[in-house]
């Protein structure tokens, strides 16, 4: 499909190197990815603008494609009539020369091969960022561990901290898109999602969970045993504790991210169960109990 | 002081094609830290990516070093602010 990079820039055919410079800069200030990060369409905005501004600050780029931009399926023809023109060895355009960006359309890599000239400074720029989400159990995330990515073909080793946060981020630096004519590799950022558990909740360090307590426990006291993410734990039930109260088990909660050792707090809310289907005789215990 | 995360801020700025006086004014305005060693300038290497950032800015963008020092600040007010949204989500599904 034929790219209009004159209006991509908002430029002028009859633009001046100058003035195609100024365009590109102030276009380039509002969709850097240096300032947009982890933003997409602002990562497309900008390869369009570059791409605009690699044919078109190039005179030789420039000029093939004012003539042939919208008959680009025959720009190959038109290159094969020059090169035969022009047998006297001379280095050519070196269109095809340079390294490529990889972030180049169709458009551009069939009429300039696909590779951006060396033109010093202004034409290096940062490859794409890469964005991923990493789905984890709570559990998962409360331990430190290591898993291998495949990013783009290659494998990346990472080590999770414990503790990590759902929706958290981390990066990965240059492990994104390669980067545009010499310039650094774009960076890998990796999103956590941490699967809701369905008995424990998590807010920041801290755990929440409630746990049925029979009616004579709560009354009479006792003890119980509950499931942590460090497994199981015995905890001592007060006489008369009432339904809907809250005890804290210290230290039993989630690990705090990158401090090894600290942990939150674990927050466990006691749901008394009445009994039911009673026998006569526990009808009839009850009946002189609240007469008592 | 360990010298292997350090890197000359000459042979950088060789490497970069910057100029040193570049480097010494984003030490001034706050935005880098510039070690010494032996008299001889230093950057740490956790700071080179921030300063590749900056050299970007600078003579890729046009932007000017107050342009960078506000750029920098609000890039990471973004971050915190990010950073809050996520936690404030976090503590909304504990009540859904």
């Amino acid at each position: 499909m034929f790219i209009d990079y004159y209006k991509i820039l908002g430029i002028d055919k009859t633009a001046l190197p100058k003035d195609i410079k100024s365009a590109y800069r102030k276009l380039a200030r509002k969709y850097h990815p240096d300032l947009n990060p982890n933003d997409k369409d602002a990562n497309k905005n900008f390869q369009q603008i570059n791409e605009a501004n690699e044919v078109l600050s190039d005179p030789e780029k420039r000029k093939k494609y004012d003539q042939y931009g919208k008959d680009w399926q025959h720009a190959d023809e038109f290159e094969k009539q020059k090169q035969y023109q022009e047998q006297s060895g001379s280095r050519g355009s070196g269109f095809s020369q340079g390294q490529s960006g990889g972030d180049f359309s169709d458009f551009f890599e069939s009429m300039f091969g696909g590779a951006a000239g060396g033109r010093g400074r202004q034409a290096k720029f940062r490859g794409e960022d890469f964005n991923a989400e990493l789905h984890l159990e709570l559990i998962d995330a409360s331990k430190t561990q290591k898993q291998t990515l495949t990013v783009n073909g290659a494998k990346i080793r990472i080590t999770i901290p414990a503790g990590i946060e759902n929706g958290q981020t981390i990066k990965i630096p240059g492990h994104g898109g390669p980067g545009i004519n010499g310039g650094p590799n774009g960076d890998l950022y990796i999103t956590f999602s941490i699967a809701n558990h369905p008995k424990i909740k998590r807010l920041d360090d801290n755990l929440y969970t409630s746990v049925d307590l029979d009616l004579y426990t709560a009354v009479l006291g006792g003890e119980i045993t509950i499931d942590t993410l460090s497994g199981q734990v015995k905890l001592k039930v007060a006489p008369e504790t009432q339904n809907g109260s809250k005890v804290k088990l210290k230290g039993k909660g989630f690990p705090v991210y990158k401090k090894e050792g600290q942990f939150g707090d674990l927050f466990v809310t006691y749901d008394v169960k009445i009994p039911t289907n009673l026998t006569d005789k526990q009808k009839a215990l009850f009946t002189e109990l609240s007469k008592s | 002081m360990q010298t292997e995360h350090l890197i000359a801020v000459n042979e950088f700025c060789t490497n970069h094609n910057i100029e040193v006086s570049f480097i010494s004014s984003l030490q001034e305005t706050g935005l880098i830290e510039i070690a010494f060693v032996e008299e001889t300038a230093f950057l740490d290497a956790d700071q080179l990516q921030q300063v590749e950032k900056f050299i970007r800015f600078y003579y890729d963008l046009d932007i000017n070093l107050e342009g960078i020092e506000t750029i920098t600040h609000l890039l990471r007010r973004m971050d915190a602010m990010q950073d809050e949204i996520t936690s404030l989500r976090n503590r909304l599904s504990l009540y859904e």
